[in-house]
């Protein structure tokens, strides 16, 4: 690392993708909401929910995105449970419980995240757009058939409803399952019945010193 | 104009009535065949439920779900590096190339990438795990369609494979062997020798794969025009690997994407085949198999020396940022969304397996085919059920 000179590799500007975002902005108008360009790694749009299935037709027609990658979520808010490794006989720390969109920016707490290729030389992009707490957003699998199960998928793990899918099942789940379990406030029950065994030096040895026992 | 008689009349009125009768008792529901979530052809447990006229299939849906281990939930609650030791376990006959991009999307959030030396050896474990995973499918694909001996070659020739992962990582079939920075530890001595012993006694295998199968009367007769699969029908399902090329497209991520890994060290090719169909996914798998031997065998002259592990802190926090990375595993493109917020593990991993894209076409693809091609389709387009469900 400190032993070579040689400058990074990554370009500060990236030329193709900047002006691949360009011709997105111009093609779809007021439709998208915000962009983010790493160079020399990726592109981030954020579209509008209401104009979301043309949107993507528009895309996969006259962009040349042509290649399905796949579709889910994200739950922007942080896990009020943690990561189950707190020593338990501490003090809860105060949790931080702001919600912070990642790249494009964001104002819901649930975005959905698509990635489409191009198999014609363009630059991939991932695609978000907001959802709003109807948690409805337009079904793509006109568009792409192959987002039929990943929407399947993605709308049970965390209750989106998508208008237009043809067979809106679980996939995974049985139909009966209460809740959504890639939620963020959906705790992992493993970790929540028994704490995590990796913190195990923090337990009081057995027939130890009692004070620090948490039971 | 004849006339007809009244008792004529009504003869043709019941015997058209008789016939109408039969014809609804023949087209009522048709029969529903189960398959799975025990049978053999489903590597696994999966279960297909097919709606059957006859011999063919009208109505088919895979039921996914009895291998799910929620591991994009489980991400969440460790540190990057004990991620790998989950992801190894998505596919799990080629487990080594799960752990690559995993690493990699960590490696790019950090800005840091592994040495030369490791990038060299990260790939020949990754080409190794092709030919212990694509290996096993072509005799697989044998015993799946009534041919028994391929199995038993196919799992003696894995087996040199595996004792060469083995050898190198500790581990026959969870390496968990790739870390943020570079490897656990370097090659054993010896190593280089043993394993071009090896990839020749592949080539030969692949040699007599090609014999036994793909000159085989029979094999073609079950694989050919079966199952096709159209460029477009491809691209809008995401279909990728083999499947993808057996559509006649040329993409392999191996070539096309620049990672840091070394497979531009190597001159190989990819292959593509125009057909689609279930005899064109086995013939650019069993040429796929050759390739990694001959990238394996060139990348082994051309390990530089130096460290392995590039210089990393002893507690890894990943800065805040979002990172895809995917790269060509033995079953299609696998690749992870990463979302760090700067913490000691991931906020959110979407893990994009190349089995869920691929198996997403089975209800399309199984409609209209015939009982039998449902397994010589579900053979072809090769999935793994730990790679399905996740």
């Amino acid at each position: 690392m400190s032993s070579t000179e040689t400058p990074e590799a990554t370009p500060v500007v990236d030329t193709d993708r900047d002006s691949f975002v360009a011709e997105i902005r111009a093609r779809l108008g007021s439709a998208v909401l915000d962009s983010f360009v790493k160079p020399g790694d990726d592109i981030w749009i954020r579209l509008a929910a209401d104009t979301w299935v043309d949107s993507v037709r528009t895309m996969r027609d006259d962009l040349g995105l042509d290649y399905f990658e796949f579709l889910s979520a994200i739950d922007w808010m942080p896990s009020p449970f943690g990561k189950g490794e707190e020593d338990p006989t501490a003090e809860p720390a105060e949790k931080d419980t702001t919600i912070r969109q990642g790249y494009a920016g964001g104002d819901t707490r649930f975005q959905v995240l698509l990635r489409l290729e191009s198999l014609r030389g363009k630059p991939a992009v991932n695609v978000k757009v907001d959802l709003d707490d109807s948690m409805t957003i337009g079904s793509i699998s006109s568009v792409f058939a192959g987002a039929n199960w990943h929407e399947r998928e993605a709308g049970e793990m965390f209750g989106i409803t998508f208008a237009g899918h043809p067979d809106q099942r679980n996939m995974y789940l049985p139909s009966d399952f209460e809740g959504h379990p890639l939620r963020k406030d959906f705790p992992l029950l493993a970790r929540v019945i028994k704490p995590w065994p990796g913190i195990v030096d923090v337990e009081p040895l057995p027939g130890g010193d009692e004070e620090g026992g948490d039971e | 104009m004849t006339m007809l008689g009244d008792r004529q009349q009504l003869a043709y009125i019941a015997s058209q009535a008789a016939d109408a009768r039969v014809n609804v008792e023949l087209e009522t529901e048709g029969m529903t065949l189960n398959i799975g979530p025990q049978h053999p052809a489903t590597h696994g447990t999966l279960r297909i439920i097919c709606r059957l006229d006859g011999e063919q299939v009208v109505w088919a849906e895979p039921s996914c779900g009895y291998m799910h281990r929620g591991y994009e939930k489980l991400t969440e609650v460790r540190t990057f590096p004990q991620v790998t030791a989950l992801v190894n376990r998505i596919d799990w006959l080629g487990s080594f190339a799960n752990e690559v991009p995993f690493i990699l999307a960590a490696e790019k959030l950090m800005g840091i990438e592994a040495p030369p030396r490791a990038q060299v050896i990260r790939t020949i474990l990754f080409e190794l795990s092709r030919i212990a995973n694509v290996g096993l499918f072509l005799g697989d694909l044998g015993v799946q369609l009534g041919a028994v001996t391929p199995v038993f070659l196919a799992f003696r020739d894995r087996e040199y494979v595996l004792n060469l992962i083995e050898s190198a990582t500790g581990g026959r079939f969870h390496p968990n062997f790739d870390r943020i920075g570079g490897l656990k530890d370097d090659l054993p001595a010896g190593w280089i020798e043993e394993t071009r012993a090896v990839m020749k006694k592949l080539q030969g295998f692949c040699d007599q794969m090609e014999d036994l199968l793909f000159g085989n009367e029979i094999f073609l007769a079950r694989t050919k025009g079966i199952g096709i699969i159209p460029r477009d029908v491809a691209m809008q399902y995401g279909l990728s690997g083999a499947n993808l090329r057996a559509s006649g497209i040329d993409h392999d991520l191996r070539r096309d994407t620049s990672l840091p890994m070394a497979w531009n060290k190597a001159d190989w090719k990819v292959w593509t085949h125009t057909d689609g169909d279930a005899f064109a996914r086995c013939w650019v798998r069993l040429q796929e198999t050759r390739e990694s031997c001959k990238i394996v065998e060139q990348l082994l002259d051309v390990i530089p020396s130096g460290p392995i592990m590039t210089k990393v802190p002893k507690i890894i926090k990943v800065p805040e940022g979002e990172a895809w990375v995917a790269t060509e595993n033995p079953l299609g493109e696998m690749g992870y969304y990463v979302v760090s917020k700067g913490d000691l593990g991931p906020f959110r991993v979407k893990i994009r397996s190349a089995s869920f894209n691929n198996m997403s076409v089975t209800p399309w693809l199984l409609k209209g085919v015939y009982v039998p091609d449902v397994i010589t389709i579900l053979a072809s387009l090769y999935f793994i059920l730990g790679d399905l469900d996740r």
